[in-house]
Order: structure tokens, then sequence, then C-alpha cells
């Protein structure tokens, strides 16, 4: 195995003295002279006629600079489907429908929030309340309430994805579940919420929009054509991010009301989500009404798998569409089906657009997946490792016409679940050990945002002190990009971390990159930010090569600050003494390396696939129904490891996530109106239920990845809850097909088994 | 009608008039540009805007800034000294117990708050004491080791 000098060794945070300190500044914590604050105002109704807005009282109340409405921002629509217009579904601010409670209807920018907030009492909407419907299944019904009027039975997409001979499969197969399973709605709980600041340069027809997102590139794009700009004439600046999980990754109403506001009135203005808009006007994970079909021969082995899903699409497209194929592309992992069939709807609802979300589609399919399947081998009285074993991917699989599995750590991941079970022996009383394995994609190969750029691209400079500048958009939103970034530029250049210098977040600097999504930061701007920086040093070899005179059968190396003979390394020049050479020999200039990534003859799907297996161990109090996670043992394979310490980070804040959905966390609704829109009612697992875990490595080369790396931040997110339901069943023998599994729905359920 | 506030922010006494409905946590953030101290809820759930009062952890969107009048407030801002972290800062960077970062003032000063009352806590005592503080990114148990090893290197460095 090669020596690496940086990746592979725990590494510290970057910005871990800003972050400590209290120095590190956030989107909410920003002022610039002359500010404004802003504040939104949204429909009260699920569904309804806007018949007129009256904005002149708000506008004549002293401190209240602008009001804007649809009048300002037109009919036109928004959204992230570039290449899918019609998919671009969501009004900027809402004309002549509002589609759920929360919908954005007008903004107002004061000299202070109570001003602000005054300013919306007084602007007075009439609305025609319509009929709403709530419930997908509802919403598909002929006569249902429709949302969009060229949208019938309110279905917003379809999607198929079939393989082999499913019927056929299942006439050869000796045991056959079907299922269903009903999923909830969770929320991204960011600690900070959406908030932006915008500054408008009248001059020079220019805004500069400082926002909490996950996507600085997307939201320039976007908000462009929402304000009628070039798309440079947008600078988006990302500073310290307090998080997404996926809910920061689309042009939201914070960012066009400032930009909008900023513009009419001259001055910057500030706009924050309050933790009530958080939960009702952002965006949700996606519940889905799930029916899997599953056949196996006797000897375990799997022959056939059905599934349909009917998603909770909420009031536009957003990035639910992605969804509908992701759930169906997840629920064949991360298994051998030779034969495969999925149908999805995502249907439209009264409810605040559904969308990306840690895990993304992945957490919903391993649910139900990992429940039937343990469920599977209860009928057949096999054992649940055996089972898996059977039928696990392993390295160089091809999912038939779809994709070819490259590295895979599943194998040895099972083998270590099935060490770790049987060193736990026979357990107490109401203890339960309940197993999930998952796979997920490292990057996505999907261009509906239609990018002229490459998926990633980097920038490197080389200062005459030997400094490194990378440039990256990567959005470091908590997961540590930015460190990684300059671990991989640090390893590639043969430099310390301490020699690296990041610049991120800032669209006009930064080469462009498509965002913190699916799970793409590690491989994709991980391979652009790896070439730069090879591009640069491929510069200073050719300085070296000559002063060194070496043999030209030598090939030449660098690490440690030094650039050396591989094959005899005591042969070598300084690091620094290079670059001076360099600069030199350039005329002076710099030292710039240009990298750039976007998947090619991976397929469609994704370059590389992530791996792992999890054992939760619960004990379940019967009296109570109370639920205690006791241990959760995970064994994943995320390629070549390049930061130890923030990938166990990973690891168990997907935990967390992953729990609180299988458990606690779950959007409680009376119609369209959230009735748990805050942090006492809506409840996050604390430190007091948070298990203890413990991870091991399945390490693997990811031929297409940086290093060998691939991703670790979401697909570790979607085992937990399936597992934690498969525990419980083992413990005390009751199946819940709808998390979260809470105390009231466990002791219904064991009432109901004695009964 | 503004009342006058005397409060002590990390060692500096300020002088300020704020109207009786002003929160501390606003004083902090609006007034002093002390921006370290976060708010996540306005519930009392989240724990990002604690600081110390008077020696003892308090979530600062709770209290009103007059109710801090003639106290001594400490903040994230107030426990470093100069660029030598405290060691609670150090470790946690050492245990990479932050991801995002927008709740970690708050669980700095909640496990300061706790350290200085019992400085020799159980990873029991540490979950109890800090419940209540949400972190959304690291599942904890990072945090919790950051704690501990924290109040090792506060002993060691006492010796």
């Amino acid at each position: 195995m090669k020596h690496y000098h940086v990746i592979g060794e725990d590494a510290p945070n970057i910005d871990g003295f800003a972050k400590v300190t209290g120095q590190a500044i956030y989107t909410f914590d920003m002022t610039l002279p002359g500010m404004l604050h802003g504040k939104i105002l949204r429909s009260p109704h699920s569904h309804a006629r806007i018949i007129s807005i009256d904005t002149s009282k708000a506008e004549s109340l002293p401190g209240v600079k602008a009001v804007i409405t649809a009048m300002e921002t037109g009919e036109r629509r928004q959204g992230a489907w570039r290449r899918y217009p019609e998919l671009c579904d969501e009004p900027v601010l809402c004309l002549e429908k509002v589609r759920y409670i929360g919908d954005p209807v007008a903004a107002v920018a004061a000299i202070d929030e109570d001003i602000a907030l005054e300013a919306l009492d007084l602007i007075e909407v009439e609305y025609e309340p319509l009929p709403a419907v709530f419930d997908p299944m509802e919403a598909i019904k002929e006569g249902a309430p429709q949302l969009h009027d060229d949208v019938e039975n309110n279905i917003n997409l379809t999607r198929h994805i079939e393989w082999g001979d499913v019927d056929k499969g299942f006439e050869e197969a000796d045991f056959i579940r079907e299922d269903e399973f009903i999923l909830p709605a969770q929320s991204h709980v960011p600690l900070e919420t959406h908030g932006s600041l915008a500054s408008f340069d009248g001059g020079n027809n220019r805004l500069t929009l400082w926002t909490s997102t996950q996507t600085p590139y997307y939201v320039q794009c976007l908000l462009a054509t929402a304000m009628n700009l070039r798309e440079n004439g947008v600078k988006v600046i990302k500073p310290h991010c307090g998080s997404g999980f996926g809910g920061k990754n689309e042009l939201f109403a914070d960012q066009f009301c400032a930009g909008y506001l900023a513009r009419k009135t001259g001055r910057p203005v500030k706009i924050v989500y309050s933790r009530e808009e958080e939960f009702t006007c952002a965006r949700r994970r996606t519940p889905i009404h799930y029916y899997l079909k599953i056949g196996a021969k006797r000897d375990g082995t799997f022959v056939a798998k059905e599934a349909r899903a009917f998603s909770d699409g909420g009031a536009y497209t957003s990035m639910g569409a992605t969804l509908l194929y992701l759930t169906g592309w997840f629920s064949a992992f991360p298994y051998r089906y030779p034969n495969y069939r999925y149908d999805g709807y995502k249907v439209f609802t009264n409810k605040s657009p559904s969308s990306s979300m840690r895990g993304y589609g992945g957490i919903q399919a391993n649910f139900c997946g990992e429940s039937q399947i343990e469920m599977l081998a209860a009928d057949m009285g096999i054992d649940p490792v055996e089972i898996r074993k059977k039928n696990a991917m392993y390295p160089n699989y091809e999912v038939p016409g779809q994709a070819t599995i490259a590295s895979c750590g599943l194998p040895e991941g099972l083998e270590k679940i099935g060490e770790y079970i049987k060193e736990r022996g026979n357990l107490p009383k109401d203890h339960g050990i309940g197993l999930a394995c998952y796979g997920f994609n490292s990057g996505g190969i999907f261009n509906w945002f239609n990018t002229p750029y490459a998926f990633s691209g980097a920038e490197v400079r080389i200062n005459i002190d030997g400094m490194v500048d990378v440039y990256s958009l990567a959005a470091d939103v908590g997961q540590g990009a930015d460190t990684t970034m300059c671990m991989i530029a640090a390893e590639e250049l043969g430099v310390h971390l301490s020699d690296i210098r990041m610049h991120s977040g800032d669209t006009s600097i930064c080469p462009s990159d498509l965002g913190a999504w699916a799970s793409r930061e590690t491989l994709m701007m991980g391979n652009a930010v790896k070439m730069a920086a090879a591009d640069a040093k491929r510069q200073l070899f050719e300085i070296a090569a000559s002063k060194m005179g070496a043999n030209i059968v030598y090939d030449l190396e660098a690490g440690d600050r030094r650039i050396y003979l591989r094959d005899r390394p005591e042969r070598g020049l300084s690091y620094y003494d290079v670059v001076r050479d360099a600069i030199r020999a350039k005329e002076g200039s710099l030292i710039v390396g240009r990298g750039h990534y976007t998947p090619h003859g991976k397929g469609m799907i994704s370059p590389a696939f992530s791996f792992g297996v999890q054992a939760v161990e619960v004990e379940v109090d019967r009296e109570t129904g109370y639920v205690k996670i006791l241990n959760v043992f995970t064994a994943h394979d995320s390629g070549q490891v390049i930061n130890p310490v923030a990938i166990r980070g990973q690891v168990e804040g997907s935990i967390m996530m992953s729990a609180g959905y299988g458990y606690s966390e779950e959007m409680l609704y009376d119609g369209g109106k959230v009735l748990n829109p805050n942090l006492v009612d809506y409840s996050l697992i604390g430190y007091r239920d948070m298990p203890s875990a413990v991870t091991v490595d399945c390490p693997t080369y990811e031929p297409e990845g940086p290093f060998g790396a691939k991703e670790v931040g979401e697909g570790i997110t979607c085992p937990t809850a399936g597992a934690l339901a498969n525990a419980i069943y083992h413990a005390v023998g009751v199946r819940i097909t709808d998390p979260p599994l809470t105390p009231e729905k466990i002791l219904m359920a064991l009432k109901e088994k004695s009964a | 009608m503004k009342r006058e506030l005397k409060i002590t922010v990390n060692g500096d006494l300020y002088d300020l008039y704020v109207e009786p409905g002003t929160l501390l946590v606003e004083v902090l953030r609006d007034k002093l540009g002390l921006t370290g101290t976060k708010r996540g809820c306005d519930s009392m759930s989240c724990g990002a805007c604690t600081v110390i009062l008077d020696g003892k952890a308090v979530k600062s969107c709770t209290i009103l800034a007059l109710q801090a009048n003639g106290k001594e407030v400490t903040t994230v801002e107030g426990l470093a000294n100069g660029s030598k972290l405290h060691p609670i800062q150090q470790s946690f960077i050492d245990h990479w117990a932050f991801q995002c970062g927008f709740c970690t003032s708050g669980q700095i000063m909640a496990a300061k708050a706790l350290l200085d009352e019992n400085p020799n806590p159980t990873r029991k005592e540490i979950k109890y004491a800090m419940n209540g503080h949400l972190c959304r990114c690291t599942g904890y148990n990072m945090i919790i080791e950051a704690i501990l090893d924290a109040a090792n290197r506060i002993q060691e460095e006492a010796k």
C-alpha cells in the first residue's frame, strides 16, 4: 500500500480556531452599514386564489423602505431544472395562487425587524380559499383538488426503472413477501436557518449576496435569472454555513427577496428565516407510501423485486424530482437482484415542497427494504446475516444495464458484522440487534441544471514563499470539505497542511462547482483539486528535473516539502528552492495549476459507490414502549480514508439523524398546517439518547476517486432507522412499518400482539 | 423607556441604555458585536445562545438584559488568552467536536460551566449536564470525549 504524508491521518479542521473562539462569521452574524431588515409575508392558506394585494398601508408605515409583490417579480417561475423548464414551477412571489401554508406572497424591507414585522400585518391580501389535498393517495384520485392547472391528477412526475424479467423471477421464487410502508416527513433542522444579506451596486447593475447555502453556483445562476441580471452580475458568497443537510440546495425566498429589496431600496437588505419559517416554509424529507414485493429461492437467493412509491411531493417540483429516481435506484441496493422493476409517482400536495435531504431517497428505500428482508429471513428461517451475505453486491458487480460497481467493501463489512454479533452472544431479555446494509452514490452524474462548466473545477497557485492558494467552490457546510481539499492539495504537492491556504465559497473567484449534494465533493472536487495540484507540481518537476540533471529513467516524487527521485529518495531538492527557481524561470509569474472533473465513462448514475453495514442494539421497555438505543456498530467502506477523524464525525452525525428518523422525528400535520414547527415539539436525538458508536473501516481503493477515496457523508445516514426497526422486532417481536417508531406505536403493537 | 444596564462582559464594564424587553443575547450580539453567541430557536430548546452569567450557564435568549444588570457575563470570545486557546477550545479542535460550528459556542460555554462546577465528570454526568444543547452535526459523542479530555488537560495545567 502506498505511503502517504498527509491523507489517512487525523487532521484538525482548518476552521477550528475560528469556530471555537466565536470568530467564524456566518451569514446570520453579518451586518453592513445602512442595512435594512427584510421579512416575508406568507400564505396562511393551504390553497387559495389571490384576489388582490394592497400594500399601501404597509408602504406608508414610517421606517418601511420598500414592499415587493409579484407585481415586481412578475410571472417568472423558478427551479433548478434548467434543462427541463416545465419543471421550474415555483413562483418567485405568488401571483395568482398560493399552494401551501408558507408560500411567499410579499416582502418588506424596513429600518428594523419590528417595523418590518408590523408592516407585514398591514399588507392586505384578499384570498379565495380553494379545496386542498394533503395525502398523495388522495391527490391522485379523480376529482381531487388540482394544484397546477396543467398537471392532471396532481401527478408531477413518474419514473420507471426495470431490468430482467420480473414476472418470470417471481414465478421461480419459492418465497414471496409483499409489504407496505408509510414514511414520514423529517425536517433538516440546520442550526443556522436560511438567511441572506444582499447588496446591490446600481452603477454597475451587480448584486452581491452573502447566503447560507450548499450550492453557491446554483444560487448565482438562478438568482440572476430571477432578477434579470447577467449570470456574473451576481456574486454569491457563502460565509461559514451553519449546516444544510440537503435543505439549502435551491434558490429560496430569503435570497431573491433580499436581492429584489436591495435593488429597490439601494441599501443592503438582510433576511433570516425564523425557526418556524425553517420548519414550515423551507424543505423537508419526502414522505412516501411504499409498496415492496420480494421473491427468493429456498436457499435465500433473491430472484425478483418490485417497488412502487408514491411521494408526497408538496406544492412544487423542487429537488423532489431526483428523489423519485433515487429511491427507485436505492431500492435495488446493495443487493444483486437479477430482475427488478420500479414505478415511482411524485404527487403534488398542498404542503411545503419535499426535497433533497441527506441520504436522499436512500433512507426511505433502506428502511423499507431492510425491514422486508428481515421479515423474509424470519419467514424462511434463515439467519439475517447469511441472507445478506448471499445477496450482497461485490467488487466489479454490474447492476444489469445500469452501472458497474467498482470498489465494494460490503462482503468484508458483513464478515465484521457477523463477528460482532457472535461476540455479543446471548442478549438479555427484551434486547435485540437489528441489521441494515447500505450503498450510496459518490456524487450524481446528473446535469439537469445544464451546467456548461465541469462538475467541479479548481485552481492552485503557488506563491514565492511556497504558500499554496487553493480555489474551490466545494461548499463546506460543516462536513469539512475545505479541510479535505487542503489535505488532497498538500498530499499531491508534497507539502504540509500549513502550506495550504483555502479560498472557497465565492463564485467570483472560484472555478465552478455544483455544490454539496449527492455526497459529491470528496470525489468530484477532490479529483479537480488533485488535478490542479498535479498541474502545478508538473511545472515544479520540470525545473527540479533540469536542476538535478537526473537520468530520465527516474521518476520524480514530491513529499514532505521535498522533490526527489522516487527510487533514490536521498537525491532531492527543497520544495521551497524549486518554487523560487520556477517562478524566476516563468519571468516572475505565479505557478498556476488548473483542474476539473466531470465523470466520463461511468454510466449515467454515479462514478463510484460507498457501502456499509450497521448493527443497532436496543433495549425495549414493555411497560412504556420506550426504546433505549444501546450501541451502534458500523462497518463501512468509503474507499481510501482522507481524514479519519472527519469520517467518524460523518458516521456519528448520520447515526443521530437516522436514529431520529427512525425513532423521534416527524413533522406532524393538521391538514396543511405543521403542528410542531419548533424545537420543543419536534424532537431531535439529544445527548442522553445518543448511543455509543463503534465504527470500523473496510477500506477499498476506488479507481475513480482521488487517491482511491469515495463518499461518506450521506450513505451512512441510510441504515440506522431500518436497523432500529429490526432491532425492536428482535427485542419484543413487533414490526412497525410507519416510522418514527415512537413508544406509543410500540405499546400499541405490543398490545395487539398479546391480544 | 430605556433603562440603564451596567454589565461586565468578558472582564469589560459596559454602561448601556436598553429597552426593558431587550434580551441578553440581543445586547451581546447587536450592541456589543459579540456574534460568537448564536441564536438557533427562540424557544429555549437549542442552547446555541449559552453564556456564563455569574458562574452559571444560562440561555441568553431567555434572559432579559436587565436581569443581568450588575452581573458578570462570559461569552465564547472571553475564553482564549490572545491566541492561546482555553483547554476546552483546544480539546474541541483536537476531537473534531464540531462540524458546522453554529452550536459550538454554546456547547463550549456549557462545558466550561460544567467543568467549573464538576472538574472531573463521568461520561454520564456530561450527558445529563449537556442534554438540551442540540447539535445536528456531530452526534454528541465526540463532544463528550472533548469535554472528558478537557477536564484532564485543565487538571494537568493546574499541577
